[in-house]
Formats: C-alpha cells, sequence, structure tokens
C-alpha cells in the first residue's frame, strides 16, 4: 500500500526530451494506468519510479519518502517486466525466492511463502520445472509470482500482457485485476491498448510526446477529452471530430455546422477560428428529419452493434447503431448529435470547457 | 527466395554422413599417425614403407621422460640385471638411465602459462566486455576499435622490442612474463568475443535482479555471469588454444626456468640420434589437456542455456 506522487517530472536522453515534466498522484490501492502509442514516455515514466532510470529533474515520493534518487532496490517496489525476465538458469521456485534471498529472509520461511504465493497463482505444480519449458502464461504468473512474493509498496507492470497471445491476454488481464483486487497493493500499469486500460484501470493518465495528455477516470477520459490527441486515442472506432470555423462565446448553447445549428452543452469558455466538434459513435443517431446529412460509405456489422461511416461536408463521421437498423451504402440520411455528450477543441486541440465536462477537466 | 523445409532423403543423408566421416578421417589421419609413432621403436617409426601394424613399445615415451647415457658393455654388465621395467627398454641399446629428463617441468611450465594467461584473458575480458556492453564508455566505438586494431598485425612483428623490454623489466624467461604476454595478446579477441555474447543478454535480467534487491556487482555475478558462462567457455577455449601452442615467442623469450612445451619438444630430435618416436610422445601428451578441456567444455560449446527463457 503506498501512495505514489509525481511533480515535475522530467527526463532527458541526450537532446531528446522522453518526459516532459509530468504530474500526477497515484492513490493508494489504486490500479493505475500509464496509456500512451509507443515513445510517448510510458515506459520512461515507470523506470522512473523503479529507479532503473534517473530522472533529468522532478520528485517521486512514495509513501511521502523522495526517493527519485534513490537506487531500485531501496524503493520497496516489484517490477513485472514484458519479457518476463525470468532468470533462465534457475527453476520456477529459485525465480520466486530470489527476492527473499536478497533479504536475508530465513530459507524455511522462503519456502513457506513461495509455495503460500504459488497456490494464490496456482502454480504450485510448476515449481520444481525449469522457467524455459512453460508457456506464456505460466512464464506471466511466475514473473508475477516474484513480484508478489515481497509483498512490496507498489506493483509496476511494463505492458505485462504484451507478449502474450491475444485469447490468453484477456484472461490474464482479469487474472491480474482480481490478484490487484486480494492484495490491495498500488499498482502502475504500463499500456498502449486503450481498451486494457479502460478495462483495468482504475485510473487512467494518457500521454504522449513525453505530455501528460489527461488523467482521471476511464469513465471521464472517454467521454470527456481533454485534447483531440485523447480523444481519438481513446475508443474503437475514435471520436468523431468535425473540424470547422466558427466561434462560441461564453454561455453559447449552439454552434453551426456547414449551414446547420448543432445543439452543444451551454459553454463556460470561448473561441473563435478553427474549431473541433467531437462526438463519440454512439451519440450520433441517424434521423431522417435532421438537417445536418451525409451519404453512407461503409457499413460495418459488429453482432449487435453496427459501425456505419458517412460522408459529410466536414469530414467522415463513424455511427454506432444497433444492428436491428437497416443502413444501406449509398443512401443519404440526416446525422442527430446528442447534444449532453458533445466536446468543443479549440484550434490548439484542447477542449473548451462547457458546463458538462467542466467537473472532468477542471480536476484534471 | 523461395525455398521449402523438406526431410532430405536417405540418399542425401548418406551422401553428407559419407562427406563428414571422410572429412574428419583426412583431419584425424596426422593426429593417428603421431599417436602411432609414439608408440613405435625408433627403427619401426622410419621405415619404409611406413608400418601400419607394429608391435607397440613404450621406449619413445621412456625416452622422453628420461635422460640416458651410454655405456660399455662390460659396465652394463656389471650393473646387474635391470631392476625396472624401463630399466630394461634403455639397456638394449647400452645405455643406462641417469634421471628424469626435463619434459616434465617444460609441461608444467606450459600449464601454468597457458591456463594462467587464459584465466587472466578471459577475466579481463569479460570486466571489460561487460562495460562496453552496459555502461556508457566515452569513445566507446574507438576504444573498441583501438581494442582490436592490436591484433590486426602479426604478434611477432613486435619481437624484437618485447625481447628487448622483457629484457630490460627483467621479464625474459619468467612464467609471469609469458603470461603477461600471451594474455596481452588474447585480450582483444577476449574482449571482442565476450562482448558479442553479453550484448545478447537482455538487459531486463539485471534489472530484475537491482530490483530484487542486489547490487550492480552482485546481478553481474549472479545473473549475467551464469548466462555468458557459453560465450566464456568459448572464449576460454581459443584463448587456451593459441597460448598453448605459441611457439615464436616461447622460442625467443624463454630458454631454461619459464620454458614451455612446444620449444622443448623438438630439442629431443637433437639429443642422441632423430628419436622420432620421444618426439611423438611428447607430442601426443601434449595434446591432451586441450583435448580434455574442450570435451569437459563441449556442453556450453554445443548450446546456449540462455535458449528459451526470454520471449523474443
Amino acid at each position: 500500500m503506498a501512495q505514489i506522487v509525481i511533480k515535475n517530472l522530467r527526463k532527458e536522453f541526450g537532446a531528446f526530451t522522453a518526459v516532459q515534466s509530468s504530474s500526477f498522484t497515484i492513490e493508494s490501492g489504486e490500479f493505475f494506468m500509464l496509456l500512451g502509442p509507443s515513445g510517448c514516455g510510458k515506459t520512461t515514466t515507470l523506470r522512473m519510479i523503479a529507479g532503473l532510470e534517473l530522472p533529468t529533474a522532478g520528485e517521486i515520493y512514495i509513501n511521502g519518502i523522495e526517493v527519485s534518487q534513490k537506487p531500485a532496490s531501496k524503493r520497496d517496489i516489484a517490477f513485472v517486466f514484458q519479457m518476463f525476465a525470468l532468470y533462465p538458469h534457475m527453476n520456477v521456485r529459485k525465480n520466486i525466492s530470489y527476492p527473499l534471498v536478497s533479504q536475508g529472509m530465513p530459507r524455511d520461511q522462503v519456502r513457506a511463502k513461495v509455495e503460500e504465493v504459488a497456490e494464490i497463482l496456482g502454480i504450485t505444480g510448476l515449481l520444481d520445472k525449469p522457467v524455459g519449458g512453460l508457456s506464456g502464461g505460466d512464464r506471466q504468473r511466475v514473473a508475477l509470482g516474484r513480484a508478489v512474493v515481497r509483498d512490496p509498496a507498489c506493483f509496476l507492470m511494463d505492458e505485462p500482457l504484451g507478449a502474450l497471445d491475444a485469447e490468453f491476454r484477456e484472461h490474464m488481464a482479469q487474472e491480474l485485476r482480481a490478484l490487484h483486487d486480494r492484495m490491495h497493493a498500488t499498482t502502475v500499469y504500463v499500456t498502449h491498448d486503450q481498451l486494457e486500460a479502460m478495462q483495468m484501470g482504475d485510473k487512467i493518465v494518457v500521454m504522449n510526446h513525453g505530455v501528460v495528455e489527461q488523467f482521471g477516470r476511464p469513465q471521464d477520459i472517454y467521454d470527456w477529452p481533454a485534447t483531440t490527441f485523447v480523444a481519438k486515442f481513446i475508443g474503437s472506432p475514435a471520436m468523431n471530430l468535425l473540424p470547422f470555423d466558427g466561434m462560441v462565446g461564453n454561455g453559447a448553447t449552439s454552434v453551426t455546422l456547414a449551414g446547420t445549428e448543432v445543439h452543444i452543452p451551454r459553454m463556460i469558455s470561448g473561441d473563435d477560428g478553427g474549431l473541433v466538434l467531437g462526438v463519440r459513435p454512439e451519440h450520433v443517431h441517424l434521423d431522417d428529419d435532421a438537417g445536418y446529412r451525409g451519404r453512407i460509405m461503409a457499413v460495418e456489422y459488429l453482432g449487435t452493434t453496427q459501425i456505419v461511416t458517412l460522408d459529410t461536408a466536414l469530414g467522415q463521421v463513424k455511427v454506432r447503431v444497433g444492428s436491428d437498423k437497416v443502413a444501406t451504402v449509398g443512401d443519404t440520411v440526416g446525422l442527430r448529435f446528442d447534444a449532453r455528450s458533445i466536446s468543443l477543441f479549440a484550434a490548439n486541440g484542447h477542449a473548451l470547457i462547457s458546463t458538462a465536462n467542466q467537473k472532468v477537466l477542471n480536476h484534471g | 527466395m523461395s525455398y521449402s523445409i523438406t526431410e532430405p532423403s536417405s540418399r542425401q543423408k548418406w551422401f553428407a554422413g559419407i562427406l563428414v566421416i571422410g572429412y574428419a578421417l583426412l583431419t584425424l589421419l596426422p593426429l593417428a599417425w603421431i599417436i602411432a609413432t609414439g608408440f613405435k621403436t625408433p627403427t619401426d617409426a622410419i621405415a619404409y614403407p611406413p608400418k601400419v601394424v607394429f608391435s607397440p613399445s613404450l621406449e619413445g615415451y621412456v625416452n622422453l621422460f628420461t635422460s640416458r647415457s651410454r655405456v660399455t658393455p662390460e659396465d652394463l654388465a656389471a650393473l646387474g640385471p635391470p631392476t625396472t621395467w624401463y630399466d630394461a627398454i634403455v639397456r638394449q641399446y647400452d645405455m643406462v638411465i641417469n634421471g628424469p629428463s626435463r619434459y616434465g617441468e617444460r609441461f608444467m611450465n606450459s600449464v601454468i602459462i597457458g591456463f594462467g594467461s587464459t584465466f587472466l584473458s578471459v577475466f579481463l575480458g569479460t570486466i571489460a566486455a561487460y562495460a562496453f556492453s552496459r555502461f556508457k564508455v566515452p569513445l566507446k566505438d574507438d576504444l573498441l576499435f583501438f581494442i582490436l586494431s592490436t591484433r590486426m598485425m602479426p604478434p611477432i612483428a613486435v619481437a624484437i622490442p618485447i625481447f628487448l623490454m622483457y629484457r630490460q623489466l627483467g621479464l625474459s624467461d619468467t612464467h609471469l612474463g609469458m603470461i603477461l604476454l600471451y594474455t596481452a595478446v588474447n585480450l582483444s579477441l577476449s574482449v571482442w568475443l565476450l562482448k558479442g555474447f553479453i550484448d545478447e543478454i537482455p538487459i531486463e535480467y539485471e534489472e530484475a535482479a537491482l530490483i530484487d534487491g542486489y547490487t550492480r556487482f552482485q546481478a553481474f555475478y549472479k545473473v549475467v555471469l551464469p548466462q555468458a558462462a557459453t560465450g566464456i567457455a568459448s572464449t576460454a577455449i581459443f584463448c587456451l588454444i593459441f597460448s598453448w601452442n605459441e611457439y615464436a615467442f616461447a622460442v625467443l623469450l624463454t630458454s631454461g626456468t619459464a620454458q614451455t612445451a612446444p620449444p622443448f619438444i623438438p630439442t629431443i630430435i637433437g639429443s642422441g640420434g632423430k628419436d622420432w618416436p620421444a618426439v611423438a610422445a611428447g607430442a601426443t601428451l601434449f595434446l591432451l589437456p586441450i583435448m580434455i578441456f574442450t570435451i569437459l567444455l563441449r556442453k556450453h560449446l554445443l548450446r546456449g542455456i540462455t535458449f528459451g527463457a526470454v520471449r523474443k
């Protein structure tokens, strides 16, 4: 159990800045996701928390103690690597015992502890096997065992499911989340998979180019993205982004899209020039009476829902509708946007504050 | 390019088998010749046509390990009957054994110098290779090239400067001098070979060990060293083969206390007739340590123990 506070953390590799002044707080017991595309600085951030990289500037507090310049072994953390990094010359039992042996724990205690952990992870039968012959999932369990066995203040995981097959990944994700709920230890988890982040995380930090784009609960980030990057990165299909020229002022409740008035949440801030309207595919409805129109380009059937892609005056819009709706390629239909869930972004990509997203964006 | 993987046909297997066996026989023939000559009598050794079938004799080995002198038949008769089997062999030629030859000492010199320099080359090489592989070393590429460049000239090219230097430093004909010399020659090979092996070991192992509460040095010898065993073993064999067989510097720099076996063996020829069986016996025994060393380490040479532990 540990609270981790990151303050103005920065890391440069020569001329390249991997992380630019990140700040966020990970509450004790949280399952915390560091999410972003490759090269966004998420792994570097994790490695700085772990002590495998030293920050160029900034502070890291684990349970109130500043650790940014301390060696990894002095931080009471456990790290799970994407490639597992099991010691290949040792069997499963030795791998799991290794962190305890380094603490000088008596042998019988180590044995008992390792067996207890193996029991939790369901790998008791593998304890005396060499790690070379294990399946991906079992290796991952052993790697988790090596992390869990120490009862560390927090777990740091670098894409631990990245090396697993797709079908097995889902299963391991559930196992991991269940393990977390059982241990109540703070977990920091790096992933580039937004679905994984939403599925498992209590909180998510979305990073891009070394910058924290948004920080918050998965629902908040999904519903009220702080930037167009987050809007595009989260959700599958991503949020529809329609660029338009116009002006919104404080208190505005509608914008004009290609000559059609579209209702939006009441604005608290304003901007003019190149704006972007963002709306999730499930918040667009096909409505023959609506003024904003588009031609159906493609229909993807997904079981209970289907994704309809339309060509409109301001660009492509993807709409999620029930599979029972009839959508024929080539037809022209009207699009009605759900006014309560629309986001507006300024030209610089940052969301404009409205009564709908103010709570989410002001605290993050 | 397209190709398909198919099980070789039995005719292909036969052909490959014959090729391999044929090549093995060809390379083993000189070895067999030397071993056989060691067990021939001097007469059989120079017989023409060469004798493939002969009655084995230990004369070569007796001559190798003893120094002998000729006596008159009367003196020989006065000595009484020979007391040991090797006395009996020597007396057929009107000779008596004065004492042991220097072969044992020279062989021991070879062992001390060969294994000593191998240990030192591999030890220093591993540490240097680890540093080059893992740390930011200023001018790393230049340093590595410099190390490699010491291999570009034949070592014997600097024989005279080294000879003069060693005389000044009092290193001529000493074990230490020879160990240092062979280490210097082998070190570049060892650094380069080992760097390749250590580069292959994922850095995550050490990071895992660092997080598990070990210091960097502990991570090095508990995690990296066992992983690098394959590389260390093969590097050690290469270094040992060089320093074990080295002849030119040994002739130049050693004559007595630190003389190794390679310059000593030819001197057997000169002492009393062309004693080919003794030379062959000396060469046979000299082959053994490398053979044993290689056989002991063959497990490491054949397969890497890291196989399959990290998913790539």
